[in-house]
């Protein structure tokens, strides 16, 4: 099945609002969706006869950055009987700072289990939020991590439960240093620059 | 043997009897985070073998005697090395193995997830280069690790010493560092430097 008929197929069933954007001219075509109804339209894609997506290959959320002021995520459908594939989009406001609500996304973690622990990771690393996931949490960085490390504005935490986490300065003021060596007596060439005064 | 002035002959022989058994019969914690523990696993295989050098993985921190940081150390890791690294007894030694455990490694600037080094979190006896190093530099990691213990002594365990220097710079007894050495140096006056270690 063709991406025009495709998309004729959403346009007929939910009405050509559903659709806010179609790029059919690039070398992945894909529809740009209404956010709210993300998740029905998936479940007709993967439910109806016609079209029968029950792959869903990727789900890529990826952050345009503080000037462009979007978050996007890009779900990319294949349907295994038929060899077709299809690709859509929705594109939510993005919030500037942690006290702002995390824009909100529809999961379809019920319709692909798949998209289960790629919610999550996106959940995680770009931070959006996925409504109706049985599970938001974090899967990668540990759960008391600060931020969202994949985002354009992202800025590293000073200190993870006591540790320094920037390199900067290492030899200078990091490193292990409740063992001096006046107390190991174990004697080195190089200068421990470890010890220096504070 | 006069030369202590404390009956030396006996402990400087269970010095080396001690020191004899430790280091040759190192066992490390059967741990491993990243790419570093293939190596780890090549060394202890048949290939090279480190059950000759009396080196065989145990499965309880509380069994070892080593710590060998294969790999990379992430942020969500660290809190079980350093809990890994208080269950084992004392005496304890950290191998750190290769160059993202040493420093970082490739992920010293822009890796947020990475530990810039283990010796952040543990205390390290020996720092083994590469990415990975090779079986046989993990070898030269343990010999040189041996070299360390062959010079200890228990008339100055490095625990022992570490929680008295604390306790004393809590106390506000040591004044500085200078008074801490008199003292040590005192203390050893008689036995040298019994735990000098050459550099080669």
């Amino acid at each position: 099945m063709t991406f025009e008929e495709l998309r004729s197929i959403i346009a007929d069933k939910f009405g050509a609002e559903v659709i806010l954007d179609t790029k059919a001219d690039k070398l992945q075509p894909y529809l740009v969706l209404q956010t709210e109804r993300l998740a029905e339209v998936c479940l007709e894609l993967h439910d109806n006869q016609q079209t029968y997506f029950d792959f869903l290959s990727c789900l890529t959320g990826i952050d345009n950055g503080p000037e462009a002021g979007t978050m996007e995520v890009v779900y990319n459908l294949y349907s295994i009987p038929y060899n077709h594939s299809l690709v859509l989009k929705v594109i939510v406001p993005r919030n500037s700072t942690p006290e702002e609500p995390m824009p909100q996304v529809p999961t379809v973690s019920h319709i692909w289990r798949t998209a289960d622990w790629h919610e999550r990771e996106i959940f995680d690393l770009v931070g959006i939020y996925f409504k109706d996931h049985p599970d938001m949490r974090r899967i990668l960085c540990s759960a008391d991590w600060e931020g969202h490390p994949l985002r354009k504005d992202y800025k590293l935490q000073d200190y993870y439960h006591g540790i320094k986490v920037p390199y900067d300065d290492h030899n200078e003021n990091n490193g292990f240093k409740s063992e001096p060596p006046f107390l190991t007596g174990i004697p080195t060439p190089f200068s421990d620059k470890r010890e220096k005064p504070q | 043997m006069d030369k202590t002035g404390e009956g030396g002959v006996v402990i400087t022989k269970l010095d080396d009897l001690l020191n004899w058994a430790r280091l040759t019969s190192l066992f490390p914690m059967g741990f491993g985070l990243a790419c570093c523990a293939i190596e780890m696993m090549g060394a202890y295989a048949s290939g090279y073998d480190l059950d000759r050098f009396g080196i065989i993985p145990r499965a309880s921190p509380r069994q070892s005697d080593v710590m060998i940081v294969a790999g990379t150390v992430t942020f969500k890791m660290a809190d079980r090395v350093r809990r890994l690294y208080e269950q084992m007894p004392e005496p304890r030694y950290v191998i750190s193995m290769g160059s993202c455990s040493n420093c970082g490694g490739p992920y010293w600037e822009h890796g947020y997830h990475v530990v810039k080094g283990v010796d952040r979190i543990i205390p390290v006896d020996v720092y083994v280069p590469g990415c990975p190093p090779r079986p046989e530099a993990l070898i030269g990691g343990f010999l040189r690790l041996q070299e360390i213990i062959r010079k200890e002594t228990i008339r100055a365990p490095r625990a022992v010493q570490q929680i008295m220097a604390k306790r004393m710079n809590k106390e506000g007894m040591i004044k500085d560092e200078s008074e801490m050495k008199n003292m040590e140096a005192n203390r050893d006056q008689s036995e040298g430097d019994v735990r000098q270690i050459p550099i080669a």
